[in-house]
C-alpha cells in the first residue's frame, strides 16, 4: 500500500485525465445532501486520499475532516472506522500523528457509538506512534481530551489511557496515572462510568505495585459510588483485579469490596455480582469461593429481588462446576441445595424457568446416586410446574438426565408433563413442545413412544391451528427419518391415509401436505439411504389417494391436489406420470374454479419443468445469461420458461 | 447573583422589585389555539429558555450577553431556533387522534458543545439536538462558483473542499423517538441524576428508559387494576431526585405523593415512603378529593425538599417527614366559595405547576386571571404579580395585586367576580440562578427580572 500511495501520491497528471473523474465525484459527494452517497464516499475515503497523495491527504484532505462533525451518525461513524486504517495514506508512521485531530474531535460528539469507534482507531494507531511521536503527540491528545470541558472528551480519554502507559516515560506515566485518578472523581457519573469499566482494562498495564496502590483504593471508591450505576460496573473491574493480585492479596485488597458488592443495597448491583459470579469465582481462586463466595451465592439464590435470583440461578451449574473438585459434592449437597430446592417453588416464573433451564446439568456433576435421591424430586417437581417454560426448558435439556440415570426414570412423570403442554390452551407452547418431539423420540426410543406419544403426534394433525398442523406435519417427518421407513409404513401412513376421508376438508388437506413433504422425503434419500420400499410403495398406496382426492368437493383441497402433484411430479416414474396425474392436472385445468385451474395449469408447466431441473447446470447458466439471478427458479412463469427452453 | 440577595426575594424596599422585561408573542386579541404555550423550561445554566405549544412547536430563547449600550437591561432572550417537533397523528388500531400539544420539555444536562432536550406529547417522547454551525465547505470539482457544471473531461487537478465561515445557523435535529411505551396520556417525563435513564409517566404507569435506547423501556409503576371499574387513583407526576440516582417520587390524583427506591427491587410498586397529609373532616366536600388532586410535584435543588401543587395550594414536604408539609402556601383561597361554578366550567380540572427559585429560597405558582404568585420561604411574605401587557413597558415596576375577599372593596383591589377565569398561568419557570422568571400567559411568554434599586 506504501508502494502505491507513493506512486500516485505525485502530482496529478496533466490534460484532462479522465481517470481524475470518479475520484471528483467521489470528493463531490462527501458533501451531497444524500447521506447515503456521503456515506458511499466516506466509505470510499481511501481512494480519494491515494488520488490525492499523501501531501495533500495531510494538507488539505485531513482538516476538512476535522471539521466535519456535524454530519449524521452513520458517516461519522463511517469516517472514525476508516481513519483508523489511514495511517500508509498519510505516508507511514512517520507521519500517523495527523489523524489525530480528526479522530480528537471525533472522539468529542455526543453519539456513543462514534466516541467508542473514534477511539476504537485512536487505539489502533497509538501502536503506529513511535515512543518519541507518542509522547510528543498522542499523549497531549489524551491529556486534552482528560481535562476537556465536555464529558464527552473525557469519557473518551478513559479508554485511551491503558494503550499510552506502557510505551511512555515514568514521569509520564505518573501524569496519566494521575489523569485516570482525575477522572475516577469527576463530578459527572457518565465520566465516572466510563472510568470504572476501564479500570480493570488499566489495572492490567500498570505495575504491581501501582496496581496495590492507585489502582485499589480507586476501586474501592468506585465500589462505593452514590451511582448505582457506577458501582456495579466496578464489579466487572473487580475480575480483572483479582486475576492480577497475587493470591495472598485478595483478602485484604479485593474481598472487603467483593463483599460489600454482594450485599449492595441496590438490586442492579447485586444483579451484576450474580451477573459476573463464575468470572468472579475463577479471579478469587478456591480457597476464598470455598470460604466467602458459596455464602455469597447462596445469599444471591435467596435474594429479595427476583432479578437477582434469576441470575444467580442461571449460574447454578457454572458455579457448581467450577467448585474445587474435593470438595464439590460436600458444598453442592450441604449449601447449595438447599437454596437450588426452594428456588423450585420460588414465586417468580422466570427464576423457576432460568432453574430450569441449567438444573439438569447439576446430575452429570453429582452422579447418578445423587441425582436419582435428590434431584430427581426437583425435576419432577419442575416439571409439574404450571408455568409452561419451565416445563418446556426441563423437557429441553433431558439429554443430560439421560446420560446419568437414563431417561426412563423419568418417564412417568414426563408423560403427563408432555401431554399437559401438548394440549395447553396457547398454541404457542404446543408448538414449542412439537418441536422437542424429535429430540424426546430418539430419547426415549420408539417403543416408548409408539406407546405413549404416538396418538398426540397424530392429534396434532387435527389441530385447530394451522401452525400447530404444520408444524405436526414436520415433526412426522423427523420422526420418519429416526425411526426409517418401515415403522413409517406400518404406523403413519394408515393413519394418514385414513385422514383423506375426514369430513373436515382442513383435516383432508392436512392428508395432502403429509404425502406431499412425505414423497419428497424418500426423494431426497432413496439414493442415500436406499430404502427397499420407497418409490414402490409411495406410488401404490399414496398416489390413488391423492388422485382421489381431486373430486373432492371444496375447491381448497382440489387445488392442494395440483400443487402437491406438482411437487411430487418429479419423484414419479414417467408412466404414472402419464397415466394417472396428466389425466388428473388435465381434468382440474378444466375445473369451474378460477383458482385449481391455476394451479392445474401451473402444474402442468411446472411437470414440464422439473424434467428440466435434471439439467440444472444448464439452465443456470443460461438464467445468468437472462439476468435472473435473483429469480428463485420455482417461481419462474411459463412464458419465461418457454424462453428457457427454446434457449437451451 | 449572590445567595444573600436571593434570599429575600421580596423582603421589601431595600432589596428589589420585579421588573418588566419582555414579551414574547402576538399580541392579537384572537389567539389561534395551536400557539398556546403548553410548557416553559429553563436549561440547567439558564442560557436557553425552551417553550412548546399545542401545535406541537419548540422554541428556544438564548441569553443575549449584556449590551454595553444598554447597561440598565441585563441580557435579553432572544429566539435562538424554533422546530416543529411533534405532529398530529391518528393512531389507526384504536381510532384515536393524537394531538400533536407539547406536554412537557426537560434538558438534559450539557454534554457538548450542543444541547439536548427531551420533548413529549400525549404518546411520544424524542430527543432533540440543538446545535450551531458556523463554517460551510466551499469548492466543488465538478462545478464552478456559480453552480455551472464542468465538462468532466477537462477536469485537470482535484479539489478538497474548504471550509469557510459563514453566519450562524442553529439547526434542531431530532436524535432518538421514544414510542409506543404508553397506553395512557404522559403526563411527566424527569431525567435522572446518572444521566443516562429519565423517566416517564402515564395516568397509570411509570417507565424508565435508557436515553440510547429507544425500543425497550422498563416498568417500575403500575398500578391500573385488573378491573378498571376498581380504578380509584391516577399518577397526576412523576419526578426524579436530582441528586439521588435511585429515588424518585410521583403524586396521585388522591393528593398523595409516593417516593420510591428503585434499588430495593426492579419493579417500584412497593413505595419506601407515602405522604399525605390527614384531611381535616370539617372541611370535607363534594369537591374536597377533585381540589386535593396533585397536579405538580418537584423536587427542591438541594434534594431535601418538595413542593406540591394542588388546586387552591402550594405545600412543601420535608423527605423525612411524611405525615404533613412542613409548609403550606394558599394560592387563591378566595376560591373556595366558587368551587360549584368553577366545576361547571371544569376550571377546577386544571392543571397549575409549580416552580422553585435558584436557592429554594421562594415558590412561584400561577392563577387565573393571569396572576401569579410567590412565596418566600423565609419571611413567609407572599406577593400576587399579573403578567399584562397593560405592564410591559421596559423595566416598568410590576405591582403588587390584590383580591378582595371581604365584602368590601379597597382601592386597587380586585373582586373575585371579575377575575378572569380564562386567562390562566399554568406554566412558570424560574431562572436556576438569577433572578429571572418566565410566566406562560396563554399565548404570550413574559419574562420578569428584578429590578436593583
Amino acid at each position: 500500500a506504501a508502494a502505491a500511495a507513493a506512486e500516485v501520491g505525485g502530482p496529478c497528471r496533466a490534460d484532462g485525465d479522465d481517470s481524475l473523474y470518479p475520484i471528483a465525484v467521489l470528493i463531490d459527494e462527501l458533501r451531497n445532501e444524500d447521506v447515503q452517497l456521503r456515506l458511499n464516499s466516506i466509505k470510499k475515503l481511501s481512494t480519494i486520499a491515494l488520488a490525492l497523495g499523501v501531501e495533500r491527504t495531510r494538507t488539505e484532505l485531513l482538516p476538512f475532516l476535522t471539521d466535519t462533525i456535524y454530519d449524521e451518525d452513520e458517516v461519522l461513524l463511517a469516517l472514525a472506522e476508516q481513519l483508523g486504517n489511514f495511517t500508509m495514506l498519510v505516508g507511514g508512521p512517520e507521519y500517523v500523528h495527523c489523524l489525530l485531530p480528526p479522530l480528537e474531535s471525533l472522539a468529542t460528539v455526543e453519539e456513543t457509538v462514534v466516541r467508542d469507534k473514534a477511539v476504537e482507531s485512536l487505539r489502533k494507531i497509538s501502536q503506529e506512534h513511535s515512543p518519541v511521536d507518542l509522547e510528543v503527540h498522542f499523549e497531549p491528545l489524551v491529556k486534552r481530551l482528560a481535562s476537556g470541558d465536555w464529558f464527552t472528551s473525557r469519557t473518551s480519554a478513559c479508554g485511551l489511557f491503558s494503550v499510552c502507559y506502557p510505551r511512555v516515560s515514568s514521569t509520564v506515566k505518573a501524569e496519566i496515572r494521575q489523569h485516570f485518578r482525575t477522572l475516577c472523581s469527576d463530578d459527572t457519573p457518565m465520566v465516572r462510568r466510563a472510568a470504572a469499566s476501564k479500570l480493570g482494562e488499566f489495572a492490567k498495564v500498570l505495575e504491581l505495585d501501582y496496581v496495590k496502590s492507585d489502582i485499589i483504593s480507586l476501586f474501592t471508591a468506585l465500589a462505593s459510588d452514590e451511582q448505582d450505576s457506577v458501582r456495579l460496573l466496578a464489579v466487572e473491574a473487580c475480575v480483572s483485579i483479582a486475576t492480577l493480585l497475587p493470591q495472598e492479596d485478595l483478602e485484604t485488597l479485593v474481598m472487603p469490596t467483593l463483599r460489600q458488592a454482594a450485599e449492595d443495597k441496590s438490586w442492579r448491583v447485586r444483579y451484576m455480582v450474580a451477573d459476573k459470579f463464575s468470572e468472579l469465582q475463577k479471579a478469587v481462586g478456591p480457597e476464598i469461593t470455598k470460604n466467602d463466595l458459596v455464602p455469597a451465592f447462596q445469599n444471591l439464590l435467596k435474594d429479595c429481588e427476583a432479578e437477582v435470583r434469576a441470575a444467580a440461578a442461571n449460574k447454578v451449574k457454572e458455579f457448581c462446576e467450577n467448585l474445587p473438585e474435593d470438595s464439590r459434592e460436600q458444598i453442592i449437597m450441604t449449601h447449595i441445595l438447599p437454596c437450588v430446592k426452594e428456588l423450585v417453588s420460588d414465586t417468580n416464573q422466570h427464576v423457576k424457568s432460568a432453574l430450569a433451564s441449567v438444573i439438569m446439568g447439576l446430575s452429570t456433576i453429582l452422579g447418578k446416586d445423587n441425582t436419582i435421591e435428590h434431584l430427581l424430586p426437583l425435576f419432577l417437581a419442575q416439571l409439574k410446574d404450571e408455568c409452561p417454560e419451565v416445563r418446556l426448558n426441563i423437557i429441553s435439556n433431558l439429554d443430560c438426565v439421560n446420560e446419568v440415570i437414563g431417561i426412563r426414570q423419568l418417564s412417568q412423570s414426563l408423560l403427563p408433563a408432555i401431554v399437559e403442554l401438548a394440549e395447553d390452551a396457547k398454541w404457542r407452547v404446543r408448538l414449542a413442545i412439537i418441536e422437542y418431539m424429535p429430540l424426546l423420540a430418539g430419547q426415549l426410543g420408539v417403543e416408548f413412544f409408539d406407546e405413549k406419544l404416538n396418538t398426540l403426534c397424530m392429534a396434532w394433525l387435527i389441530d385447530h391451528v394451522y401452525a400447530i398442523r404444520e408444524a405436526a406435519t414436520c415433526n412426522l417427518m423427523k420422526l420418519v427419518e429416526k425411526f426409517g421407513a418401515e415403522w413409517a409404513q406400518n404406523t403413519i401412513v394408515p393413519k394418514v391415509l385414513g385422514m383423506a376421508n375426514d369430513p373436515n376438508y382442513l383435516h383432508r388437506m392436512t392428508t395432502l401436505f403429509c404425502l406431499k413433504l412425505y414423497w419428497l422425503l424418500f426423494f431426497e434419500n432413496t439414493f442415500a439411504l436406499s430404502e427397499a420400499c420407497g418409490q414402490d410403495i409411495t406410488t401404490k398406496q399414496m398416489l390413488p389417494v391423492v388422485l382421489k382426492m381431486s373430486n373432492d368437493q371444496v375447491a381448497n383441497v382440489r387445488f392442494n391436489v395440483a400443487k402437491s402433484l406438482q411437487k411430487i411430479g418429479p419423484v414419479l416414474d414417467s408412466n404414472a406420470l402419464q397415466a394417472e396425474v396428466k389425466p388428473v392436472l388435465e381434468k382440474l385445468a378444466t375445473d369451474t374454479d378460477m383458482d385449481v385451474k391455476y394451479f392445474a395449469q401451473e402444474a402442468i408447466s411446472g411437470k414440464v419443468f422439473h424434467l428440466l431441473s435434471l439439467c440444472k447446470k444448464t439452465l443456470n447458466d443460461v438464467s445468468r445469461i437472462l439476468h435472473v439471478r435473483y429469480l428463485c427458479i420455482n417461481e419462474l412463469c411459463s412464458s419465461l420458461l418457454f424462453t428457457v427452453l427454446a434457449l437451451a | 447573583m449572590d445567595g444573600a440577595r436571593m434570599w429575600h426575594v421580596f423582603a421589601g424596599g431595600n432589596d428589589f422589585q420585579w421588573c418588566f422585561s419582555q414579551v414574547k408573542g402576538a399580541i392579537d386579541e384572537d389567539v389561534a389555539e395551536a400557539d398556546i404555550i403548553s410548557t416553559v423550561e429553563f436549561n440547567y445554566s439558564g442560557e436557553l429558555l425552551a417553550t412548546g405549544d399545542k401545535g406541537g412547536r419548540v422554541v428556544i430563547f438564548q441569553h443575549e450577553q449584556e449590551s454595553k449600550n444598554r447597561p440598565h437591561l441585563r441580557g435579553e432572550y432572544n429566539v435562538y431556533s424554533t422546530f416543529q417537533s411533534h405532529e398530529p397523528e391518528f393512531d389507526y388500531l384504536k381510532s384515536l387522534e393524537i394531538e400533536e400539544k407539547i406536554n412537557k420539555i426537560r434538558w438534559l444536562p450539557q454534554q457538548n458543545a450542543a444541547h439536548f432536550l427531551l420533548s413529549t406529547n400525549d404518546k411520544t417522547i424524542k430527543l432533540w439536538k440543538i446545535s450551531e454551525r458556523d463554517k460551510r465547505a466551499e469548492g466543488y470539482n465538478l462545478k464552478d462558483e456559480d453552480g455551472r457544471l464542468r465538462d468532466p473531461f477537462r477536469i485537470t487537478s482535484l479539489r478538497v473542499p474548504v471550509l469557510m465561515p459563514m453566519d450562524l445557523m442553529v439547526e434542531a435535529s431530532p436524535r432518538r423517538i421514544f414510542a409506543n411505551a404508553h397506553t395512557y396520556h404522559i403526563n411527566s417525563i424527569s431525567v435522572n441524576s446518572d444521566h443516562e435513564t429519565y423517566l416517564s409517566a402515564d395516568d397509570l404507569r411509570i417507565n424508565l428508559w435508557h436515553l440510547e435506547i429507544t425500543d425497550r423501556s422498563f416498568n417500575i409503576v403500575d398500578i391500573k387494576p385488573a378491573n378498571m371499574e376498581e380504578l380509584t387513583e391516577v399518577i397526576t407526576a412523576a419526578e426524579c431526585h436530582p441528586h439521588q440516582c435511585n429515588v424518585f417520587v410521583y403524586s396521585s390524583s388522591k393528593g398523595t405523593i409516593r417516593l420510591c427506591d428503585m434499588r430495593a427491587a426492579a419493579l417500584c410498586d412497593r413505595h419506601s415512603k407515602f405522604f399525605e397529609e390527614p384531611e381535616d373532616p370539617s372541611s370535607r366536600s363534594f369537591f374536597s378529593e377533585i381540589i386535593s388532586s396533585i397536579s405538580d410535584v418537584k423536587f427542591s435543588h438541594s434534594g431535601r425538599y418538595m413542593m406540591t401543587r394542588d388546586y387552591l395550594s402550594v405545600k412543601v414536604w420535608d423527605l423525612n417527614m411524611e405525615n404533613r408539609p412542613v409548609e403550606t402556601y394558599q394560592v387563591h383561597e378566595y376560591l373556595r366559595s366558587k368551587l360549584c361554578s368553577l366545576y361547571e366550567n371544569d376550571c377546577i380540572f386544571d392543571k397549575f405547576e409549580c416552580c422553585w427559585n435558584g436557592s429554594d429560597s421562594a415558590i412561584m405558582t400561577g392563577s387565573y386571571n393571569n396572576f401569579f404568585r410567590m412565596f418566600d420561604r423565609n419571611t413567609r411574605r407572599d406577593i400576587t404579580l399579573e403578567a399584562s401587557r397593560e405592564s410591559s413597558k421596559p423595566r416598568a415596576t410590576l405591582k403588587p395585586r390584590k383580591v378582595s375577599t371581604g365584602g368590601k372593596r379597597k382601592k386597587d383591589e380586585i373582586s373575585v367576580d371579575s377575575l378572569d377565569f380564562n386567562k390562566k398561568i399554568l406554566h412558570t419557570a424560574w431562572h436556576p440562578k438569577d433572578n429571572v422568571i418566565a410566566v406562560a400567559a396563554t399565548n404570550n411568554l413574559y419574562i420578569f427580572q428584578d429590578k436593583i434599586n
